[in-house]
This record gives structure tokens, sequence and C-alpha cells, in this order.
């Protein structure tokens, strides 16, 4: 446990970042749906252990069917007697009326934490006494952070998970020794070839799987031949890689307008937002899982395999690398691949998530990525770094993003505030390493 | 800031200094007075360096003061230990390498009027300043077109513009050529009869012996004796030092001479390399010298495969091997430690694991992925063997001193069975104890069979180390001498500057 935060230090700020939007976000839940219906399920086993006749009464909302349609199931199992009611207070009273037609007996009225609060519920006994004494059940309440709920933590891993995945190929770049402007115009390049394809070559709304899956290829590709391009030229003529991935930032923009004629491509199949919005896997975001294989792979490859060894190396001392042997063009070009074609799949990934390109996807991406790389502790001078540190810097700023949205934050104060914590947070970790104040 | 008479210029009592798990230094210390070359002598980690970093004001001490003219003073800061007076010239330069001389000695006390650099008479200043020390460099050169003897007097010149009247110098001759050297001690000289107080760091002895007056030796961050300089002899400097006595400063040749295993033929690279041929012979140390910029280096960079060369060919027992980089090297068993092991030889920040295994990942990996086990197992062996002093293998190679330094660069050489193996300076910045175990290491992998070409410029140590002495000049080799146990100094001076 200590060597996972001397490793990565900025694990503790994740976590108290967590910690403190929790205590902010804390509010009354009502759960509803199949939750709040389970909740009341124990509920009625307790106050009517022998059985009845149990009125469930829910607004005429998906989230209220959920919780009618399991409360229905479960209570017939068990041999209650379930009359449904969906949709206004009228129609509850109507009901009632009817049962009390039928000269019926009513022991218990299933409400969510909205239903409850109608008027036809308040004294049931004394509106409808023969009836007989109803009791009025809810879903209990509780106090418990939102930014803590399932959904909202999935929310997050799945807004962070494009840049996420830009953030592996930028920490392959700068480990190093490079760094890498272009990735945020290969999201919309990519996003946009993608679309394209699809629109143009695949069928455009009746594409199938095969023809979406050969133009994301396509796209992915094409970003990933950019990337080759921008090794070369750092390799080989010796530009600068900032100058190159500056220029290519423009060329790649450039052409994904040019190529959409400054539109955005909308002409895809319903089906192309499995990736983005699909949740196949235990009802995680598919994005999230392909983000986690990935990171899972590169993690390996940086800690166990050769070509981790070289980038390192690389980065560390090219010319010390370059006399030992390693083959420093060779390990530069894998580099600048790598993140071309990381960032055509983010941009792929973005397009699904979105269910259309746009040539102005990514914008600023090229920033959060090297953001997220230089908080999770990659030095920008190469040589040092860990992936694991770059996902929990990815992290840090989706968590800080997520929770102002949920304590209100106005968006120009966010970008405010995300400034200060990149720079706190990497001022932390040289306080950490023990640099500041030797004048180093 | 007149002195008071009777008080010494510098005295600094009772330094300590801890490290977080080392105690650099214990009650250290040490006088200087005006007018006196002091030698700072030490192994490396004995604490030199320390000192002279509280002496800069780089670190400041845990306990002890610094007395200046009898007073004390506070020095707590670069800026605080300046205007006290004390000038260091770290080996590393501090100056900046696109700006012209005359705005490197101003820098930051720049002459100016509304506002505006007075550039003219910038430059009578430096002139005025280089001709106190009688030579000769153009004020407007940049510094990065100047020879390291010529930045090394801009750093003296800048250190005599701000009235410096304690001059440190960190290994001064470590990057000059001979003549260079004896430049340099004329100009400390010069001081010294101004007054000003001299600490110079060298592991040159013979430096000491000329130029010095006093020594105060370290070891082990404590003070273990001081000498005048006419009252002791060179092995018991050494022994103070090390500690211990030294019976030899080389290992005794042992082994017999083969045949011939490497041989070049016509190396040629534009200027620096003309024409070159030579062979080294099975179990031989080959010694390659002559001045700073000879083309040695320049020449196993070739045979190497580090810069492409314009013509010849090498053969590796009667082979000939294709040559077009390092890795091409390296596959016929070719190894290169670099005279700059810092800039060429390690990873600095990384680990000393790392470090050695980066040429051997192609036999510690299969199908790209590193077996961790045989690499450090492999690593343990040759660090035991070696005797490299770590205590840890995931221990950065930048904390290591140079001897183990030189080690870790033999390590990764060594696991990689190489045949030829170039040392380029093997012992520069290595301290004398140190030294004598990479000769030892030297000899034993000779009498293992190995070839070895060593270039030095250190005269004692290629006529200590040499099986057979080649001489370059100008790129050329001018001369080659087989009995190397009659051999003197003056006679491979003569042919270097043939």
């Amino acid at each position: 446990m200590k060597k996972l935060f001397s490793d990565y230090g900025m694990l503790l700020v994740l976590l108290v970042l967590c910690v403190l939007f929790s205590a902010l976000t804390v509010t009354t839940q009502h759960p509803g749906g199949e939750e709040g219906a389970r909740d009341l399920l124990k509920q009625i086993a307790k106050s009517q252990p022998d059985g009845g006749r149990v009125l469930v009464a829910t607004r005429d909302t998906q989230e209220d069917g959920e919780f009618s349609a399991l409360l229905e199931k479960e209570l017939t199992a068990d041999g209650y007697e379930v009359v449904l009611v969906s949709g206004q207070a009228t129609d509850a009273l109507k009901a009632l009326k009817e049962l009390v037609e039928q000269g019926q007996q009513l022991d218990v009225i299933a409400c969510t934490s909205e239903s409850a609060g109608w008027l036809v519920f308040e004294d049931v006994a004394g509106d409808h006494p023969k009836l007989g004494a109803p009791v009025l059940l809810k879903p209990e309440s509780y106090r418990w952070p939102v930014f803590l709920n399932k959904q909202n933590l999935l929310n997050i891993s799945n807004q962070i998970a494009v840049i996420a995945i830009l953030a592996i190929g930028m920490t392959m770049v700068i480990i190093a020794g490079g760094i890498d402007l272009s990735v945020g115009s290969l999201i919309a390049l990519s996003a946009i070839l993608t679309t394209w394809l699809i629109r143009e070559t695949a069928g455009a709304v009746d594409a199938d799987a095969f023809g979406m899956m050969f133009s994301s290829l396509g796209g992915i590709l094409a970003c990933g031949l950019v990337g080759l391009f921008t090794g070369l030229m750092v390799t080989v003529f010796r530009v600068p890689p900032f100058i190159v991935t500056l220029g290519m930032m423009l060329v790649a923009s450039g052409v994904a307008y040019t190529v959409a004629e400054g539109l955005s491509i909308h002409q895809v199949p319903d089906s192309f937002v499995w990736l983005g919005r699909g949740a196949d896997f235990l009802s995680i975001p598919n994005a999230v899982v392909l983000m986690l294989l990935l990171y899972g792979a590169a993690h390996y490859m940086m800690s166990h395999m050769k070509m981790g060894r070289f980038l390192y190396a690389v980065g560390g001392n090219e010319e010390a690398a370059r006399l030992s042997g390693v083959p420093v063009r060779r390990v530069l070009l894998f580099a600048y691949v790598c993140a071309g074609l990381l960032a055509g799949l983010g941009g792929v990934v973005m397009a699904s998530q979105l269910k259309s390109g746009s040539p102005t996807y990514g914008q600023m991406y090229e920033l959060y990525t090297i953001a997220a790389v230089v908080v999770g502790g990659t030095s920008l001078m190469g040589g040092e770094g860990k992936m694991i540190g770059t996902l929990i810097g990815a992290f840090i700023i989706a968590v800080i993003q997520n929770g102002m949205n949920l304590i209100g934050v106005e968006p120009y104060t966010q970008k405010i505030v995300l400034g200060a914590v990149i720079l706190i947070a990497v001022w932390l970790d040289k306080v950490k390493q023990g640099a500041v104040g030797k004048g180093k | 800031m007149a002195g008071t008479p009777g008080n010494p210029l510098l005295e600094m009592r009772g330094v300590a200094k801890t490290f977080p798990g080392v105690k650099a230094l214990t009650d250290v210390a040490l006088t200087l007075q005006r007018g006196e070359i002091l030698a700072l002598l030490g192994e490396n980690g004995a604490g030199k360096s320390t000192l002279i970093k509280i002496l800069g004001g780089a670190h400041s001490p845990d306990k002890g003061e610094i007395l200046i003219d009898g007073r004390e003073v506070d020095i707590h800061s670069p800026v605080s230990s300046q205007a006290a007076g004390i000038a260091i010239i770290y080996q590393e330069f501090n100056l900046v390498p696109a700006l012209s001389v005359s705005d490197n000695i101003f820098l930051g006390q720049e002459k100016t009027r509304f506002g505006i650099l007075n550039r003219a008479e910038e430059r009578k200043k430096t002139r005025e300043l280089f001709q106190r020390l009688e030579v000769d460099i153009d004020p407007d050169a940049i510094c990065n077109t100047l020879t390291v003897a010529q930045q090394q007097i801009v750093e003296i010149a800048k250190a005599l513009h701000l009235n410096a009247r304690i001059l440190v110098m960190d290994e001064p001759s470590a990057a000059l050529t001979g003549q260079e050297v004896e430049r340099l001690k004329d100009i400390a000289r010069e001081l010294r009869s101004q007054g000003i107080g001299i600490i110079y760091i060298s592991h040159r002895l013979e430096e000491i012996f000329s130029l010095c007056d006093r020594v105060t030796v370290l070891r082990d961050g404590q003070n273990v004796g001081e000498a005048k300089v006419d009252e002791i002899n060179r092995q018991q400097l050494i022994e103070m030092m090390v500690g211990r006595e030294l019976k030899d400063e080389f290992p005794p040749r042992q082994g017999a001479v083969g045949g011939t295993k490497l041989e070049v033929k016509n190396l040629s690279r534009g200027e620096v390399v003309r024409d070159v041929s030579f062979e080294v012979r099975e179990g031989e140390i080959l010694a390659l010298t002559g001045l700073m910029g000879a083309g040695r280096t320049e020449t196993v960079r070739l045979i190497f495969g580090a810069d492409p060369r314009e013509s010849g060919s090498i053969l590796l027992e009667g082979r000939e091997l294709r040559i077009d980089s390092p890795r091409d090297a390296i596959a016929e068993r070719i190894g290169l430690l670099t005279e700059d092991r810092k800039l060429q030889g390690l990873v600095l920040p990384h680990s000393v694991r790392e470090n050695f295994a980066l040429p051997n990942l192609n036999w510690l990996s299969r199908g790209g992925i590193v077996n961790g086990r045989q690499e450090r197992e492999a690593f343990d062996e040759y660090a035991s063997s070696l005797k490299i002093k770590i205590p840890h293998r995931e221990q950065a190679a930048r904390n290591l001193s140079g001897g183990n330094q030189q080690k870790v660069v033999l390590a990764k050489w060594l696991a990689r069975n190489c045949e030829v193996l170039i040392f380029d300076e093997p012992t520069r910045g290595i301290d004398v104890g140190a030294k004598y175990e990479i000769y030892c290491l030297m000899r034993e992998l000779a009498a293992k069979g190995r070839c070895i070409l060593m270039i030095s410029s250190e005269l004692p140590e290629v006529l200590g180390m040499a099986d057979r002495i080649l001489v370059m000049h100008e790129g050329r080799i001018t001369g080659e001498i087989t009995d190397v146990p009659s051999a003197t100094q003056e006679q491979i001076m003569e042919l270097a500057v043939k």
C-alpha cells in the first residue's frame, strides 16, 4: 500500500478529491425504479407477512414502470394480490373507487416517493372506510452523495475514456522525450473519416457491422499514417516534435473540415453507438472496458517488454541509448505511430458516443491529454513516468470537472479551477521529490 | 575589505553536513592563506564536493562556521557566497553558450546607461581582465565557439570581475591537454602573486606537486591530513587518500599477447580521421594517445559505428565486418566505454539494473518480453564480480561515484560477452582506489584473450598499462611505441606534436 502511494502519489490526490466531492454532494436520495421496489418489498413483507391485497400506484414513466413491474412480479410470486395503477392521482382515485364497488379490502398501498404525496392517499381509511385500513408504504429515503452514485461514476469513466485513450499514446511519446500536439485534431480527422466512409461506402444508415468496422479501421489507420509521418520528420529530418506536430495539428484539422465540407456527418446507423454508449460487460460502458484493456496492455508493455525499456532509455538519454545498441529511430517511430493510432481510436469512440462526426471534435484535447500525463507524474523531460499514473491523472481531471458540475460551478470558473489544480498537482509532486527550494 | 594581518583569508571550522542516510562531512576544517594555492584531495565521495558546495552556498551546513579575514560570514545562498568574495569554477561551466565572452562576464552585472547596454565599456573591461591574466581571447567571440580551456579562462575572468579573493577550481584540468594545463598553472600562479587564495581540486597528483603550496586531504567526510607539498611524496599522499598502503599504481602485466584479432584499414572521416590503420592483438592492451583533438575518440567512434565513416574497413579475426551503426558493432561483440559516462554512457536517472540491461535485452528477453528474474540474476552476478558498491540494484545511476559508474558501464559490455572493448579515458574523474580496480579489470580481461583498445591522455596511465602505444596527431597515426617499459613521456609527446 505504501509503495502504491509512493509510486503513484497522485492516487492520494484523486482519493482526496473523491472524498471532497462526495461530502459536497450529499443529498437526500429517493430511490425509485428497481432499487426502490426492492426496498419496498422488504417493507411489505414486514407489515403484511401473511399476504394480502396491494395497490401499486405509480406515475407513467420508464423508471416507475420498472418499479411496478418488479413489485408485481415478486409480490404475485409471494402470493399477494396486486392491483396496478399507472398515471396520475385521478387514476388512483378511480382504482380505489373500483375496489370499493367490488367490495374488496385493501391492505397495502405501495407508492414511489412521488405518488406517496398524492392527495387521494392522504386519508384513505377516512375517505373509503369500506376498504379497511390500508397502510401507505413508500421506499425509504436516505442521505448519500450524488457523486458516488453508480451511474455518476460510470459517467465519469465514460466521459474520460477518449482523453484517457489518447493519453496512452501521449505518455509513450513524452516518455520517449517527445510531444504530440496533433492528437486533438486527429480525433476530428478520424471521426470525420470514419463517418464519411460509413456514409459514402458502407451504405449510410443501413451500414452493417462489417461496414462500420472497416470504416473505423480506415479512420484509425489514417491517423496512424499521420503518426508515421510525424515520426519520420522527427527521426530522419530532425525537426523538433513540437514543430512537426503543431504543423500536423493544423493539417489534420484542415483535412477534416475539407472532407466534411465544414458540416457534421450524422448519416450513421443506430447501432453505431454500440462502442460509445453500449454497456455489455457487467453494465460497464464498452468504451470504459476498451480503455481499461488498453491501459492493461500499455502498462505491461512499458514495464515488462523490451520496447518499453527502449522508450524509457531513448527519453532518458538518447545518445547513451544509441551507443548501447537501442534502435532509436524505430523506437521513436513506434511511439508516434501508436499515438496516432490511439488518437484515431479516440476519434471513433467519440463519433460513436455522439453518433456523428464533426470537424470540431477534439479541440483542446491535446492540452487535456498532456495535462493528464503530467498530472500523472510523467516528466516532460522524458525518461520518467508511468502508464497507470496517466490513468490516475485522467481521472483527476474528469473528477474535478464532474464534481464541479454536480455542485453547480459555472463553466468559466471550472476552467480556472482546473488550471489551478493541474499546477498544484504538479507542484505537490515536485515537493514530494524534494526538488523545491533547492533551486533545481 | 582589508584583511587583518595574522588571520587567514578563509577558515572553515567544524563543518558537518548530513544528507538523508549519509554523513557527508563530520567536523571538517580547512584554512586558506592569502596568496596560497591549497590542494583539496580525496577520493570520490570523500566530501570534497559537499565542502565546496557549502562554500559556494549551494548547500547549507548543519554545523560549523566560515570565517573570512577572521570574521564570521553567513553563507546561505550562491549570492551571499559571491558577496563574500568567493568564486567557484565547477566542472560544468556556468556560461551561456550562445552569448559572447563579454556578455557572459557581465551577466547579471551589466553596464548600462539609462537601461541600455554599454557594450563598449564591457568590452574594454573584458580586455583589461584578459590582460591581467595575460591571455588573448576576443571579447566578442561566442562562448560555444571557444575551446574548453578558453571557456575556463572566461570563467576565471568572470570571477576576477566579481572581485573574488577566494577562487575554487573543481578539477580544472580534467578536460585540458598538456599544454593547456601548463597555461592554466601559469594563470593560477599569476593570481597567487596578486594575493588571491586558490583551492585546487584535482585527481592528477603531478599537478599538485608542480603547482600547489599545501594540501588538505579528506577521507570519508573527515580531515585525514594536511601537509606542505614539498614535505610529502607521492606515495604518502596516495596512502593518505586511500587510507591503506598502496604498493603499485598499476597492476603488473600478465599473460602473453597472441595473434591479430581486430584490424582496421584506411579509416577516414573528413579532417578528423585520416587514413588510420592498425591492429589489436588477442590479449593486448593497445593505447591510443595524443593531444586533445588528435582524432582518437573520433577514430574509435568510427570503429563502433557511432559516426559514419567515409572509407576504410574493419576486420575481426580476418572477417570483414559490416558496421553502419552501434547496433552492428554490438552484434559483432564490440563494446565502447565512452569518454563521457554521464552524457553518453549511462541513462543517469534510470536504475543501474536498467542501465546494465540496455544492450543485453536481446538475450534477456524472449518474444519482446523481458525476463525480469534472469535480468536481476545477471546483474547481481556482474555486480558482485566487478565489486560494484551499490545499496540496491534500483539505485539511480546518477547517484553513483565515478568509479562505480564506470564499472556499471563495463558490466554492460561484459555481460554482452564483448571480444573487443574500447575504453575511452577509462579513469577520467575516478579516484585513485577505484582507478586501480579498473586497471586490474582491464588486465584480467586481456589475460582472458579479449582485445582492449584504450584511449588516454594521462601519460603515466598509458605507460603503466599499455602493451603497445599508438600516438595520433591531427587525425593521423604519427608513431608506434612497442617497447613500452623503456618508453618515456617525452618520447610520446614528441610524436604527439609532430
